[in-house]
């Protein structure tokens, strides 16, 4: 059954979308990922112009991230100030590469830029993810102690402290408020919440308490996603509703049953997999960037 | 000076009075219709088919262009650079219309002389894409003109083949015209011609609108005259969905 949307002026199969939905919703309830990094390169292999994929995931971000961050206040594992520090940065940021994106549009490299991108980000994490997964599988049969994680403290020299009580920190603005502008700019861009970025920023740059990081991050990401969905409507008119509520349906059901399993499953096995995943996603933006173009002219985007 | 001005605008508006007869009982020669003058994009909306239908008086070859609302388009070219392909120039058409499609009762180049065929856009060579002449010699003029015909055939806007239209005994006749999903809204023109001898004795053109309609045009308009309010909708679903989503999982 096709359905047609308004925006990115296409048709395409109903179930097939929420299918999408679901798949990546389960795998974000299983890791706690947002699932933007994988939701935006699918809906461009299927066809959808990435602009209208971009910003139509920042706004599906919104909605994967406020279940999140209601479990998570409930547990008072959120540091209010501290996000609105990082928000502050991400407000900015967000604004800024919304800006960025329109201007990448007119000279018509945005969607070289979406590739590029995915293409590192992706590329370093699911190394990452599958090295950390493969080398925890290790550990566990050799059962040395896991790696302790170390504080860069170089950061205490800046202007500008600030005492963030629930994370216990006594920092400078300025790390938080450049980390929230980066994070925001990579929001814009990518389609994604950041937390793939924010995370590890927050406990190794930042030298917050696991416990209160994802909260947190959750907390910031939600303001700048919807922060990115209204700029992109504004300025791009690019953020598909139908599409948006495709992907929700399936998104809000699939990531219910993968919470649920999460506690069930080998998490490192399943880290390394996601990771294998996340590469062949990389993989094949990488071939479409370097491989010989179909036809080296192409239209361009409508003026 | 005037004087002889108006004489000779009067005695010229004569002159087409005049000659506007005959030219009424050529175009009777023949008949053309659409099965539908709207193409209605709705929420299922997966392309259509359009029927024309007509008459001649007199046995000839017909030929049906379809042209799209014409408008500006940009095409960029990539090149390789550092081992990716990203785009290094463009050229941009003042006028290009959106979607082309063409069907004839024979093969174009037998039915039609070149010239007819320049003067009346027939077959996707002979398609008004002006470029400035500041901008490409005529070499690089027509790389660009078949880059973008190409492009366009890809998303299935302009055709490949050019469509059969079928006699029903020697004076009716019959043609599809396909619209894909993806086909841009606006008003269409429609031309019906019919050739005798290579030449164009009879033609007529019928609109065609390509319209969302329903809920698809709402949003749309919404969308593009209200961005700020759509956005705040969008993102009010999204809240909503998120936290629907968490009180059922809480229940669970």
């Amino acid at each position: 059954m096709q359905i047609y949307l308004p925006i990115a002026e296409l048709s395409l199969d109903v179930f097939l979308l929420l299918g999408m939905g679901g798949v990546i919703g389960f795998l974000s309830g299983i890791f706690g990922v947002g699932g933007g990094f994988l939701m935006t390169p699918l809906l461009i292999f299927i066809g959808v112009p990435p602009p209208v994929a971009v910003a139509t995931q920042a706004n599906n971000v919104v909605a994967s991230s406020i279940s999140g961050v209601l479990a998570h206040f409930r547990r008072g594992n959120v540091d209010v100030k501290m996000g609105c520090v990082l928000l502050v940065g991400g407000l900015i940021g967000s604004t800024v590469g919304v800006s960025l994106f329109r201007l990448l549009r007119e000279i018509g490299q945005i969607d070289l830029v979406i590739n590029l991108s995915y293409v590192v980000f992706l590329g370093s994490i699911g190394a990452l993810m599958t090295y950390e997964g493969g080398m925890a599988l290790v550990r566990r049969r050799r059962k040395t102690p896991a790696r302790k994680a170390h504080r860069h403290n170089w950061a205490h020299g800046l202007p500008f402290k600030m005492r963030f009580h629930r994370s216990r920190l006594y920092i400078s603005a300025v790390l938080p408020l450049a980390v929230g502008f980066g994070v925001g700019v990579l929001s814009a861009i990518m389609g994604v919440g950041g937390g793939f970025v924010l995370v590890p920023a927050m406990i190794y740059l930042l030298g917050m308490p696991t416990s209160v990081v994802i909260g947190t991050s959750l907390f910031q990401i939600i303001f700048v996603a919807a922060n990115v969905t209204l700029m992109q409507a504004v300025q791009n008119q690019t953020v598909d509703v139908v599409l948006a509520l495709m992907l929700l349906l399936g998104g809000v059901v699939g990531a219910q049953y993968g919470s649920r399993l999460a506690t069930r499953l080998p998490g490192d096995t399943m880290r390394v997999l996601l990771g294998v995943l996340v590469l062949a996603v990389c993989g094949r933006l990488l071939y479409d960037l370097v491989s010989f173009p179909v036809d080296v002219y192409t239209l361009g985007d409508a003026p | 000076m005037s004087r002889l001005r108006s004489l000779l605008a009067l005695l010229l508006g004569g002159l087409i009075l005049a000659g506007a007869p005959p030219q009424r009982a050529a175009e009777a020669e023949l008949v053309a219709d659409l099965s539908d003058h709207l193409v209605a994009i709705t929420t299922g909306f997966a392309g259509t088919e359009v029927l024309l239908f007509g008459a001649v008086e007199r046995a000839g070859e017909v030929v049906v262009t379809v042209r799209g609302p014409t408008v500006p388009i940009t095409m960029r070219r990539k090149s390789r650079i550092a081992g990716i392909w990203m785009n290094t120039a463009s050229m941009t058409f003042e006028r290009a219309p959106s979607f082309y499609a063409v069907s004839s009762s024979g093969r174009l180049d037998e039915i039609a002389t070149e010239s007819v065929r320049q003067r009346h856009a027939m077959g996707t060579d002979h398609l008004e894409l002006p470029l400035a002449p500041a901008k490409a010699s005529p070499n690089v003029a027509q790389e660009w003109r078949n880059a973008l015909v190409r492009a366009k055939q890809r998303q299935e806007l302009y055709a490949r083949d050019v469509g059969r239209v079928t006699f029903l005994g020697a004076r009716l006749f019959r043609t599809k015209i396909f619209f894909p999903a993806n086909v841009p809204t606006g008003s269409y023109q429609v031309d019906t011609y019919l050739l005798r001898d290579g030449r164009v004795v009879s033609a007529q053109t019928t609109p065609l609108i390509v319209s969302k309609v329903g809920v698809e045009a709402e949003l749309y308009q919404f969308a593009h005259q209200q961005a700020a309010a759509y956005g705040l909708v969008a993102i009010v679903i999204a809240l909503l969905a998120g936290w629907g989503g968490y009180a059922l999982f809480r229940k669970a």
